[in-house]
């Protein structure tokens, strides 16, 4: 038995053997998705020509552009009735479309420093599996943007940031008695401590201080761009869940005034509030004491987008079933419990989508105030830049540059949502 | 956070009007720096450079009134105003002065109650064509699309000049000169009309100007000037006789040049008053003796202004015309100093 061959006996399965080549990577992937039926190869050559002609175009006015010349008419000299685009305007404005024409050129490491701190004070928020101990630093960060960006007197920020820690230590004391005292004792608390702390800074602070002061009216290009997307954000979600859950109160006064506020601020127009801040307010303060441009322009735009955010919060409350609302009662929760712990972070959840699309509209809002003469990207584009008389004429290339980082950051933030989606995502039921 | 926000929110509006008005000359003293109205950018007229220096032929006024009240040109704080803030910001005092080439009208001076010191800039608006279309007249453009900037008088000019002529056009409504560029290139309207030296900048930032050309026709007066608030005469003098000065060094020929050795005394009594050598026309304004002196020594008299911004050496390259002096046949004609 054992040198009588049998017969050949398989001890092993036959390797499989690549497909044929036909029916594998990218030539298949082709046949199936590019040329699978008359129709589709019709489109497919219809959509490479339609490419062709877009890069056929631009890519040589890109590659030919010009990058060193000085004005408008030398770029027309060197190009010499080649098309090429004039990229000089942007090594030579560069800086007017980042910051504004009137941020001190020497400083422009603070705004730059602020933009670094800020992706380390989102990144806890955003990202929530990071250590919580880091949110302390997310807490401090508006006191060092405001203190780095506007400088002047470093009490200022410490004033107000003194006042809120107070406020919030009164807070915590009588909360444990009644809500309603503790709210309210924290409020006044921060406003004597403003108050006393106002009265003894003198209004010569501002001089010979470490970082020059930057009044408001100096602030420009993308980076007032920046500043008002993300202030007004910040503001506006919590300004919205407040609305939103207001609107859904039993108690008839604050359901009422949250009624007309939204259905007030959804019915004008974003340009009138802006223009309300910027004209009309005018006229009600005396001469000089005018609260500051860009504060006002912060208020109207969070409470413009608020609105629209708490009505879609509003959607996501609706979109619970009135099941968890009796659940958290059934458990003896309070209202404050309830909402924080059983209804928000379901509802929330919901909101995500819509939550990013007003957020990502009102980015491109913050456009806006270029009509009410703030010197924001497009405003220096629309304005100086193409009034200077050597760059008039001008547009493309200025015109792409803005749109490259619009789109950067609106892309950015709706690539996060996606992801916070799949993060979140816990499958119902 | 300062005290004064709070005040301020209290104060009822009517009653600080009144403090307001009162005394832009002296607020501007103490305040030590003139608060001016200009355009967001026009080419030529009012933008800030590569370093962020206003520069500009309504720049120049506004350096013009502050270095004569202040002896310091750069004691100027520009406020960029658009078409829809402009007035709002000077009538709630703002700023103490606009210049930001705005047309002297009936209503605005009457109704908005705002005073013109003086013009400028005699403007009127123009027909800008092809020379392919091969028309040498504004009244052969029948039947033609004209691009035409919404909102405006120009919209109204044009309506009333194509009516009063008996011919017909399709207009093409645009909002920024910008946009008017591209459809005017693209061939989309086969005429741009606006105010003529806005046309001619524009033309001046064509790749191939030459092919254009701007109709003999001008259909509207727009006098451009700068303007302050009704009810404060003194300070109205002061920017208007600012302005007269510039134009008048220009007819009596005081230029930057020949400027500091005039200023030692001159043969002519007018030039001796100008620069305060003689006379006390300063003291009568409240300011000092060599007021005139220290506005034409920013960038020279009228003429000096008008050349280095939009003169003909310039990529704008607008010729003096309506502009020139009375005694070249322009408009120009200061008071004299007396």
């Amino acid at each position: 038995m054992s040198d009588t061959s049998a017969a050949f006996v398989r001890t092993e399965p036959v390797p499989p053997s690549p497909p044929p080549s036909s029916a594998m990577g990218p030539v298949k992937w082709a046949k199936d998705n590019l040329f699978s039926t008359p129709f589709y190869i019709f489109l497919t050559f219809f959509a490479t020509y339609v490419i062709y002609l877009i890069l056929s175009n631009t890519l040589p006015w890109m590659l030919k552009g010009v990058w060193t010349t000085s004005s408008l008419a030398e770029c027309r000299e060197v190009l010499d009735g080649v098309s090429g685009g004039c990229f000089s305007i942007l090594t030579e404005r560069w800086n007017q479309l980042l910051f504004g024409f009137k941020y001190p050129a020497d400083q422009y490491w603070r705004p730059a420093l602020t933009f670094l701190f800020f992706f380390a004070a989102a990144a806890p928020v955003l990202f929530f599996k990071m250590p919580r101990k880091f949110l302390m630093f997310t807490g401090i960060f508006p006191f060092v943007a405001y203190y780095l960006i506007w400088g002047g007197s470093i009490w200022t920020p410490i004033l107000v940031l003194v006042g809120l820690v107070f406020g919030y230590w009164v807070y915590r004391l009588l909360v444990s008695k009644s809500f309603a005292a503790g709210f309210f004792g924290g409020i006044v608390t921060a406003i004597i401590i403003w108050a006393v702390g106002d009265s003894l800074i003198s209004d010569k602070a501002n001089v010979g201080v470490f970082l020059q002061a930057v009044p408001s009216r100096d602030l420009g290009g993308f980076m007032l761009n920046m500043m008002l997307g993300v202030v007004c954000v910040s503001l506006s979600v919590p300004l919205g869940i407040a609305l939103a859950l207001g609107r859904q109160s039993n108690m008839p006064l604050i359901k009422w005034i949250c009624v007309v506020f939204i259905e007030f601020i959804r019915g004008v127009p974003l340009i009138t509030l802006l223009f309300v801040a910027s004209v009309m307010l005018a006229y009600f303060f005396p001469p000089g004491t005018t609260t500051d441009l860009f504060l006002r322009v912060v208020i109207m735009i969070t409470v413009f987008s608020g609105a629209y955010i708490a009505e879609v919060i509003r959607g996501g409350l609706a979109a619970l079933p009135s099941g968890q609302y009796e659940a958290a009662d059934s458990l003896g929760l309070d209202y404050a419990q309830a909402m924080r712990l059983i209804i928000l972070p379901q509802a929330l959840k919901i909101s995500i989508p819509g939550i990013v699309n007003v957020a990502v509209g009102l980015f491109k809002d913050t456009t806006l105030v270029s009509v009410i003469s703030m010197f924001d990207l497009i405003g220096m584009i629309r304005g100086p830049i193409l009034a200077a008389t050597e760059w008039n004429g001008v547009y493309w290339e200025l015109l792409g540059f803005a749109a490259i980082l619009f789109f950067v950051v609106c892309y950015g933030i709706s690539q996060y949502s996606q992801w916070l989606e799949r993060q979140l995502a816990t499958d119902h039921q | 956070m300062k005290k004064s926000v709070l005040f301020g929110a209290l104060t009822v509006a009517g009653l600080t009007a009144g403090v307001a008005a009162a005394g832009t000359l002296d607020d501007v003293k103490a305040r030590g720096k003139l608060n001016c109205g200009v355009t967001t950018g026009l080419v030529g007229f009012a933008a800030p450079d590569a370093n962020g220096e206003w520069k500009g032929f309504d720049v120049a006024v506004c350096r013009a009134v502050a270095a004569a009240v202040l002896g310091d040109a750069t004691a100027v704080e520009f406020v960029p105003t658009t078409g829809k803030t402009r007035f709002t910001a000077l009538a709630s005092g703002e700023i103490d002065m606009l210049a930001r080439n705005t047309t002297w009208t009936f209503s605005r001076d009457v109704d908005l109650k705002f005073t013109f010191v003086g013009v400028n800039y005699y403007d009127g608006q123009g027909f800008m064509v092809p020379k392919a279309l091969g028309v040498s007249s504004a009244k052969d453009l029948d039947g033609a699309t004209v691009c035409i900037q919404t909102g405006t008088t120009t919209e109204l000019n044009l309506a009333d000049f194509f009516r009063s002529n008996n011919i017909s056009y399709e207009p093409v409504p645009i909002e920024t000169n910008a946009e008017a560029q591209q459809q005017y290139l693209s061939e989309a309207c086969d005429v741009y009309t606006t105010d003529a030296s806005g046309l001619a900048s524009t033309r001046a930032t064509f790749e191939a100007p030459d092919d254009h050309m701007l109709l003999p026709e001008i259909i509207s007066k727009e006098p451009l000037g700068p303007l302050v608030r009704h009810g404060d005469n003194e300070w109205g003098d002061v920017v208007r006789w600012t302005l007269n000065a510039l134009i008048t060094a220009e007819e009596l020929g005081v230029t930057s040049a020949n400027m500091a050795e005039m200023g030692a005394g001159t043969n002519n009594p007018e030039i001796n008053r100008l620069l305060g050598t003689e006379g006390t026309l300063g003291e009568m304004l409240g300011l000092n003796a060599d007021w005139a002196m220290q506005a034409l020594s920013v960038a020279g008299n009228y003429g000096e202004i008008f050349e280095q911004n939009i003169g003909e050496s310039t990529p704008i390259g607008l010729a003096r015309g309506l502009n020139a002096q009375w005694t070249d046949g322009g408009l120009l004609y200061s008071p004299p100093f007396r």
